[in-house]
């Protein structure tokens, strides 16, 4: 690890400023991706500006028909809250499976989105929820936020605050785990809110997490797991590497997606 | 015998300290003036180095030195060495080629030393090595065994990359042995490369001590005293007598420890050079890049059947991967520890195996759990189902038909396999895997639409390595024989001091409770001194499944001396003649009579020697005993591995396993079922999970745990672990050695459970979800005409 100044704000406005004056500075969330690369002399920020102590950005609310995550919540308390569990069991699975306990202790729901990684889960809920990504200046729908690998709509001074999910409990995370590093191979994010539907995908995706036209339209029709036999999507564009080849990707998407189905009908 | 005594499960002494992280391992020791090291290593894995230019490096704070392979030459400190002679069938002497400890005008693969700096602090010494401009001239260069051959020349004396082409057993009769044959059945095989990941890393710290001219190297070695051998004689940096290595406690080896390495010799030179005491920890990445692999086998195998489904003979040919250098018993390994053991647990007439050994651009690979072993019960375990399979007859009817039935029994690949019984161990096995249910279970997976499968291995190995002389007329360059101490204090509290090295295998409670058992005293009022060439007189460490064979044997000699003497002693402290002095129960009495003393009395007199005199008799009482055994040991087994496959991601889940193992004695039950756990996890890992895999251009793709997949505790079941006894009839422990058998036995358990399931046996290891599928889809669409 290279030096680097370190800044602990206990305000947004604060972190703001910070962020606005420091030159080549990094935000630290959780730390759980930031913090080994730079162990690993991989990046070299000049300055972290630690968020961890900016009160009003944890916490979790219901708001009107929404569900408000603040951006510094740590996986294991959205995983564990009881207000998650009981508008969106499908969303509260999707920290509760994210890396191991030390991970979940650590990381956020914040952190995660804006370092957008693409075997990452919560970009398939934010997508698959049709979530929408408040930050310290605007409000940026998920369909427009994940713009490619490690890319977001985030512009350099923009600090995320919160994430708002509309409810459905018809909803579900489905993956597979890549077999060394358990992140997802492959994760589908299926959900059904009224008449729409939306299939979010994470891990198979070159450019990151994307969705999955075809199958929405087959589970507007009917939402159940059969609805989505025979169809495939095309391994063009997918990643592909010694752990899974693009071919083998498109397949796992086709069973992630199925499986996701049918647990949102079960919590639906 | 005592409640600590041969058999008791008792608790580990060391775990105490292990837990609550009061271990001391090498990292953990810091010398006063201490400085650090940090490697600047090839990104490349093949290449001319032009210039290397250190001046800017040299020139920040904190740098203490900034050395490189032309100091190492100036300060003429010699080459690693690969210590086991291998001749190629024409006669001609393997192709070892210069390993200087920091690379000399050229890099052979990626991590290969070019430079190192010793700084005041580990950041410095890390910022100095980025400032090292190296002007490398980028060569081709090869990473796959299978295609070494046609490769860019590596080294100068290696022509085709070959180090040798060696062969066993008789090709002629081989040969007509197939001829006859009513049925062949030929597999190819890939026995995946694997890179160790010790819990904890390799480490170092070389100090050398101006006032007398000597050095003292603490280093993670499971075999101290070889490394000074080693580092004295061949590298020539200190005389034996002025170097002391120090292996404190050692966190897990896997064979990847054995070996001498360039960076522990470098901390040492570095020492002296600089004038402080200079650490050297390896960090996981690291780790991945310099720690010799494991396997890395590329094999066509033949196994011809008669009508009745008699083996009748093996032909096996096996490209082997050395990796860019020779590392220390590298030579030995695709040689006479594997090709010793194709004939399994099988009564086979005829077998003939060559080996090619060759050069890659890959980092040097060398023994791993059970080396050698695994590959061979590979190549024979999955040739005998997959036989099985073809000839229509049950896997475990082949083998029974097949069995060696009686000892000793002389194979046609060196070996006299010396005790055991195979049937019996079967046998347990698929009572306790309750086999005859397996279909019921099939037809139960396959309504919830998966696909069971059962795979068996009837594995051997040759451990308690190993008689000298024999090893000797193979070409080891040294004995592998044990020596150990008994060392009784006044009191009657003993000290053993062991040439075995103990790194996870619990011989401070194992030897602990020989001593107990013999002596008849509390295992607490013994300690198990090891790992330390100024206290233990001489040793050859632990591997190999040795140190119960080997090791304890050697202090059950020296036990032997202890206890004649003692009843010297007893027989001048109860006045009586020394034929008269039975010794039971940690008592000496006098036969027939009520006289008896204690242990503790008969120690105090041996040294205030009030009852004897000098001439008679020498006080003390402290014996030492070199034990050369006579024979390998051979531990045998069943293991039964069932899995069920999802058949539409191709996921293996193993939902049973059953082991059952001939290890002969057993010391401490507990502490081998713990060996037989950690062994199967590591043969699931390379069934399923683990491969160190090199792009084409010798870059290594898998250079994380995040693209290498190490074995989880969910990737494993709960265990069924029994054993059936045998005593092994070539030391006087009758022990056989339990630390590698479960990953000899479970790839080809695995292997063999996963393609029963599926239905087809090109599965390659590991056998990962993808490849899985991929076999699953290969079934499902017929192959079209081409």
């Amino acid at each position: 690890m290279y030096a680097f100044d370190f800044h602990r704000p206990t305000t947004l406005r604060q972190a703001v400023s910070l962020l606005a004056k420091s030159e080549d500075a990094k935000l630290l969330a959780g730390g759980h991706s930031l913090i080994p690369v730079m162990k690993l002399r991989l990046a070299s920020p000049r300055t972290l500006i630690d968020l961890s102590q900016i009160q009003e950005l944890t916490g979790v609310e219901l708001k009107g028909r929404s569900l408000v995550i603040g951006a510094m919540t740590r996986h294991r308390d959205v995983a564990n809250s009881p207000i998650v569990q009981e508008a969106m069991p499908g969303l509260a699975a999707v920290p509760a499976s994210i890396g191991d306990p030390h991970v979940r202790n650590r990381g956020t729901i914040g952190g995660s989105i804006a370092n957008n990684d693409p075997n990452a889960d919560y970009p398939a809920a934010c997508l698959g929820l049709g979530a929408t990504i408040i930050t310290n200046k605007r409000k940026i729908p998920a369909d427009e936020f994940f713009t490619g690998l490690f890319e977001t709509a985030l512009e350099p001074d923009e600090i995320i605050t919160k994430v708002s999910f509309p409810i459905t409990r018809k909803c579900a995370y489905e993956k597979f785990k890549h077999p060394a590093s358990g992140f997802a191979l492959v994760g589908v994010f299926v959900a059904k809110r009224g008449s729409e539907v939306r299939v979010a995908v994470t891990g198979a995706g070159a450019s990151g997490v994307f969705r999955v036209p075809s199958f929405e339209e087959a589970l507007k029709k009917r939402f159940a797991p059969k609805s989505l036999e025979g169809l495939s999507i095309s391994p063009e564009g997918l990643a592909s590497d010694i752990h899974a080849s693009a071919e083998y990707r498109a397949h796992l998407v086709g069973v992630m997606a199925r499986r996701a189905t049918a647990k949102a009908v079960a919590y639906g | 015998m005592t409640g600590t005594g041969i058999g008791a499960a008792v608790r580990r002494k060391e775990d105490l300290r292990f837990i609550t992280g009061r271990g001391h391992y090498t990292d953990d020791i810091s010398r006063p003036g201490q400085a650090y090291a940090c490697f600047l290593r090839s990104p490349h894995a093949h290449a001319r180095i032009r210039s290397i230019d250190t001046s800017a490096a040299a020139n920040l704070p904190g740098v203490l030195a900034v050395l490189t392979g032309a100091e190492l030459q100036a300060d003429k400190i010699g080459n690693l060495i690969c210590g086991w002679m291998i001749h190629s069938k024409d006669g001609s002497p393997m192709k070892m080629a210069p390993h200087p400890a920091l690379a000399v005008g050229k890099v052979c693969y990626v991590g290969d030393p070019v430079a190192v700096v010793v700084a005041e602090t580990l950041p410095q010494a890390k910022d100095a090595a980025e400032k090292i401009v190296v002007d490398y001239e980028v060569l081709p260069a090869v990473a796959d065994p299978a295609k070494a051959k046609e490769g860019p020349q590596i080294h100068e004396v290696a022509p085709r990359n070959t180090i040798y082409e060696w062969a066993l057993g008789d090709k002629a009769a081989t040969d007509a042995a197939f001829a006859s044959a009513r049925h062949v059945t030929r597999l190819d095989i890939v026995n995946n490369r694997l890179a160790p990941n010790a819990l904890e890393p390799r480490a170092a710290i070389g100090e050398y001590d101006a006032g007398s001219d000597s050095f003292t190297l603490w280093n993670t070695t499971q075999n101290p005293h070889v490394a000074r051998l080693v580092i004295s004689a061949f590298v020539g940096l200190a005389p034996e007598h002025k170097l002391r290595v120090i292996a404190p406690d050692v966190g897990g080896g896997f064979g990847s420890k054995i070996f001498i390495y360039p960076e522990e010799v470098v901390a040492l030179w570095a020492s002296k050079r600089v004038g402080r005491p200079v650490k050297w920890t390896c960090d996981r990445s690291e780790a991945f890049l310099a720690d010799a692999h494991g396997r890395d086998h590329v094999t066509h195998a033949e196994m011809a059947f008669d009508d009745k489904g008699k083996i009748v003979g093996l032909r096996v040919h096996t490209i082997a991967n050395l990796g860019a250098y020779m590392s220390t018993f590298s030579s030995s390994i695709p040689t006479y520890l594997y090709a010793t053991l194709l004939s399994g647990q099988y009564a086979i007439p005829h077998i003939y195996c060559e080996v090619d050994a060759v050069y890659t651009n890959t980092v040097p690979v060398d023994a791993y759990r059970g080396a050698g072993r695994p590959e061979a019960t590979f190549v024979v375990e999955r040739l005998v189902e997959v036989g099985a399979r073809e000839l229509g007859i049950d896997p475990p009817e082949l083998r029974r038909r097949n069995f060696i039935k009686s000892f000793p029994h002389q194979t046609p690949v060196i070996m006299t396999y010396d005790a055991g019984d195979y049937e019996a161990s079967l046998r347990k096995a698929l009572e306790i895997a309750d086999y005859k249910n397996f279909p019921k279970r099939k037809r139960e997976s396959a309504r919830r639409g998966k696909l069971r499968g059962i795979g068996f291995s009837t594995y051997i190995e040759a451990c308690g390595i190993a008689p000298s002389q024999a090893v000797g007329s193979l070409g080891a360059g040294v004995g592998l024989w044990e020596s150990a101490e008994v060392r009784v204090n006044p009191t009657g509290s003993v000290e053993v001091l062991t040439g075995s090295h103990s790194h996870g295998q619990g011989h401070e409670t194992t030897f602990a409770q020989l001593v107990s058992d013999r002596l008849g005293i509390p295992i607490e009022n013994v300690s198990v001194i090891h790992g330390d060439t100024d206290k233990v007189q001489f040793g050859m460490g632990t591997y190999g499944s040795r140190s119960g064979a080997v090791g304890m044997s050697a202090i059950a000699k020296a036990l032997d001396k202890v206890e004649a003497k003692a009843k010297k002693v007893a027989s001048h402290l109860l006045e009586a003649a020394e034929g008269d002095i039975e010794f039971k129960d940690g008592k000496f009495i006098v036969s027939g009579t009520d006289k008896s003393a204690t242990w503790a009395d008969v120690a105090l007199h041996a040294y205030i020697a009030h009852k004897f005199s000098g001439q008679e008799l020498e006080p003390g009482l402290k014996e030492g005993a070199f034990y050369d055994p006579t024979n390998f040991t051979f531990p045998a087994g069943c293991h039964i591995c069932e899995v069920e496959v999802d058949p539409d991601t191709g996921e293996v889940t193993i939902v049973g396993w059953t082991a059952v193992d001939d290890f002969g004695v057993v010391i401490n039950p507990m502490i081998v079922e713990g060996q037989v756990h950690g062994g199967i996890a590591q043969g699931v890992g390379q069934a399923l999970l683990e491969h160190a895999v090199y792009n084409s251009d010798g870059q290594l793709v898998t250079g994380s745990l995040m693209d290498y997949a190490m074995p989880r505790a969910g990737n494993l079941p709960s265990y069924k672990v029994d054993m059936t006894v045998t005593r092994c009839p070539s030391n006087p422990l009758g022990v056989k050695g339990c630390g590698e058998a479960g990953a000899i036995a479970a790839p080809a358990a695995v292997i063999n459970a996963v393609t029963d399931a599926v239905g087809v046996e090109d599965i390659p290891m590991p056998a990962t979800p993808q490849a899985v599928w991929s076999a699953i889809r290969s079934r499902a669409q017929p192959r079209q005409a081409a």
